[in-house]
């Protein structure tokens, strides 16, 4: 069949399957590009715990290391959002519990969820969550208000990176977005 | 094709035997399948593009001449009566998001691919059309709608004024939930199409390269123009599909509520910026490529020898284009990436200045020994040579990751590109249209206003782009409209720079005139026997169909 096509519609449509495969690999860039952030931890992505893949607990270091709980909510979500404590020093390897406490300071009942990341960014490797409250949608009723922990440890890897090994603070910051009901199609 | 054999075709010239008829002005003119008409076609949408985006940079420049804002809210109310500050403001971001997309787009693309390339790529390989007539037809109708578009978005609403205000880069978030209206859909349906347009014009290009060769032609027979304008095919051809699948994305996060560059939904932002420098730095290899093949051609046909260290020069395009394909990030190092990462993209872009050295070496080794004559086209490649060098200088400055925290989004970066592209690209697309003028018209061109035009152009620009790199230096960022008085001084020479520039232009466009009503007729070949590619070996302007009789290539 392919030998009675002409050389040139040949070419052309070989061509013009290298450029599909492009447009393929575009799209494609969406899933990669974020299963690349989970993996390298690039721009300060956390890591999720995995209990199966772990093969043992982390040792617990006498090393310490700040954390600092930063919160935000976009404009367009009345709600009140502030972590327990602001700050916390954890031993590396320790595991921790961090609460960030969330008002609805509205009158009508209103979906937010968070999105997060850690600053330095090279640290986004190393802080491990066990459990957390990320891109799970939470509905707060009127005056409602809601503890919700995050569960974290930071991995003692962090001291042998020649990158992160200075890092004396980390940051864990989230941000609430309102879930626009009308605009749930994706 | 059409079987009418003709007995009597309108010009006289060797091939007039076995000539077609010529169609009549609208069927010749606006259903054209023919290379060099459509060539012709391209060279004029370009000519036009560039007269609008030029007039854009004017007012640019007009504005800032001075600091503080003159201009910018009274051109807002000429489309708009009701406009204020942000409006005029808003005007402004549309000034250089239009600027830079018809520049890159609707100016130098057309001109160096869909004028020269559609013109001589056919000639130089000895084929009598390009593969596929008809989808060139449709290629340049596509690119003539795309423009029309992109001009059109500046007079809907986009946000906080008319037009499409988000940088030729179309960044989200500024782009998706920061640009309300339609303008930035039109713009990016603009980009839609004018990619399709790029994306058929390439296949055409690779199927009548790789096909349609003279007996003979190999490919490492093939003139250098012709390499470069099949390698710059293969960079369209899996460069634009992304940049296609990131407006697209662009596209629905805009209009179906998709989080695909929205932290809100789990998306990134960057993500968009990798996508679009993944087609962005290929892109400028897009833009100058061409150029080199030009340059090639006309250093050396005015050196009377052949080029030196032809396969050197042939692979080091084919290296340009590959390694161009993994330097992205260079262009977004203030991000946020590791210091790993920074140094790859650092070190991978300074590879690069290695096979640009090579080219550079050895136009300077054809001359070398040459038997030089200093025509138009020459000092226009001349000019290209010196002005490639300088912006490739600091481009091998801005290559250095922590150097660019510095001179990012500066006009530093501004001076670079324009040294590269506006002086780089545009002296060999002038260099191409002086060398190749007497080929497609039939008549010489003015060496008077030729040379007169290159040293008021090349002094407008210099002065021009030159202060631009103490600007961004000094820290001035780009696409601001106002800055504090301590930039003042450089600002104005450049606007100086801009009027001096444009005259050299107005000289350009007077040449044009005067040699088509009153050029001496052109020899077949008025180079001499430097020329030595297959175009010359046809009368000028050539026939209407050409190689009915395929040429051999010993």
């Amino acid at each position: 069949m392919i030998n009675r096509l002409s050389p040139n519609t040949k070419t052309a449509s070989l061509a013009a399957l290298l450029a599909a495969s492009m447009v393929g690999l575009g799209f494609a860039a969406v899933p990669l590009y974020d299963l690349f952030c989970r993996v390298t931890g690039f721009g300060g992505t956390t890591q999720r715990y995995d209990p199966v893949a772990a093969a043992a607990e982390p040792q617990v270091l006498s090393t310490t290391i700040s954390v600092r709980f930063d919160s935000n909510v976009s404009p367009g979500l009345p709600w009140k959002f502030y972590p327990e404590h602001p700050r916390d020093t954890v031993a590396i390897g320790a595991r921790d519990m961090a609460i960030f406490i969330a008002e609805n300071q509205s009158a009508r009942p209103v979906v937010g969820t968070a999105s997060f990341n850690v600053t330095p960014t090279q640290a986004g490797k190393y802080f491990t969550k066990i459990q957390c409250f990320c891109f799970t949608e939470q509905r707060l009723e009127p005056g409602q208000q809601m503890r919700m922990p995050v569960l974290f440890f930071v991995d003692p890897k962090i001291l042998d990176d020649p990158d992160a090994r200075d890092v004396q603070e980390i940051t864990l910051s989230y941000t609430f977005h309102p879930v626009d009901e009308g605009k749930k199609a994706s | 094709m059409t079987d009418i054999a003709a007995t009597a075709p309108a010009h006289g010239h060797d091939h007039a035997h076995d000539d077609h008829d010529t169609p009549g002005f609208f069927v010749r003119w606006f259903m054209s399948t023919n290379h060099k008409d459509i060539g012709t076609l391209y060279l004029i949408f370009a000519i036009i593009a560039g007269i609008v985006g030029g007039v854009l940079s004017g007012m640019m420049r007009l504005e800032l001449a001075e600091p503080g804002i003159q201009y910018l809210t009274g051109w807002a109310q000429m489309f708009d009566p009701a406009a204020g500050d942000v409006q005029g403001k808003h005007f402004w971001n549309v000034m250089i998001t239009a600027h830079g997309l018809i520049m890159v787009f609707f100016m130098v693309m057309p001109a160096m691919i869909g004028g020269f390339g559609n013109w001589f790529v056919p000639l130089m390989i000895g084929a009598p059309d390009m593969a596929f007539p008809r989808m060139n037809n449709i290629s340049f109708w596509l690119t003539a709608v795309a423009f029309i578009m992109l001009v059109g978005s500046m007079f809907v609403p986009g946000g906080s004024g008319l037009g499409a205000g988000t940088g030729w880069t179309v960044y989200a978030p500024l782009s998706t939930s920061g640009s309300a209206g339609p303008a930035v859909d039109m713009a990016i349906f603009s980009l839609h199409l004018a990619g399709a347009a790029s994306i058929l014009g390439a296949i055409n290009f690779i199927t009548t390269i790789f096909n349609m060769r003279a007996p003979g032609m190999t490919l490492h027979k093939m003139p250098l123009f012709v390499w470069s304008v099949l390698v710059t095919a293969f960079l369209l051809l899996l460069a634009l599909p992304v940049l296609a699948a990131a407006i697209t994305m662009l596209l629905t996060d805009r209009n179906f509520g998709t989080t695909f560059y929205d932290a809100t939904g789990g998306g990134d932002p960057v993500l968009y910026q990798h996508l679009f420098w993944f087609f962005g730095h290929p892109e400028v290899y897009i833009m100058i490529l061409p150029g080199f093949g030009i340059v090639s051609q006309v250093i050396s046909t005015f050196s009377r020898k052949p080029v030196f260290g032809y396969l050197g020069m042939a692979y080091a395009m084919v290296a340009i284009g590959v390694v161009g394909f993994i330097v992205w990030a260079h262009h977004m190092f203030t991000v946020g990436m590791s210091v790993n990462l920074k140094m790859y993209f650092t070190a991978a872009t300074m590879v690069i200045a290695v096979p640009t050295g090579i080219k550079i070496f050895s136009w300077i080794a054809t001359m070398w020994g040459g038997s030089l004559t200093f025509k138009t086209p020459m000092v226009w490649s001349l000019g290209f040579i010196f002005m490639f060098t300088v912006g490739g200088v600091t481009g091998v400055v801005l290559a250095n990751g922590g150097v660019d925290t510095n001179l990012h989004d500066t006009y530093y970066v501004v001076a670079h590109f324009h040294y590269v592209l506006s002086l780089g690209a545009v002296f060999s697309l002038f260099a191409g249209f002086y060398y190749w003028f007497p080929k497609m018209s039939g008549r010489m061109y003015n060496e008077f206003l030729g040379q007169l035009h290159f040293w008021i152009f090349f002094i407008g620009v210099n002065i021009l782009f030159f202060p631009q790199h103490f600007l961004g230096q000094q820290g001035m960022p780009r696409r601001y409209p106002d800055y504090p008085d301590a930039y003042a001084f450089w600002h104005l020479i450049s606007s100086y720079g801009y009027v001096i520039m444009g005259v050299g232009v107005l000289i350009f466009f007077a040449n044009i005139l005067w040699s088509l009503v009153a050029g001496k007729k052109a020899a077949d070949n008025p180079w001499g026997e430097g020329a030595t590619t297959l175009e010359w070996t046809l009368s000028s302007p050539p026939p209407f169909h050409q190689f009915n009789e395929l040429p051999r290539i010993a």
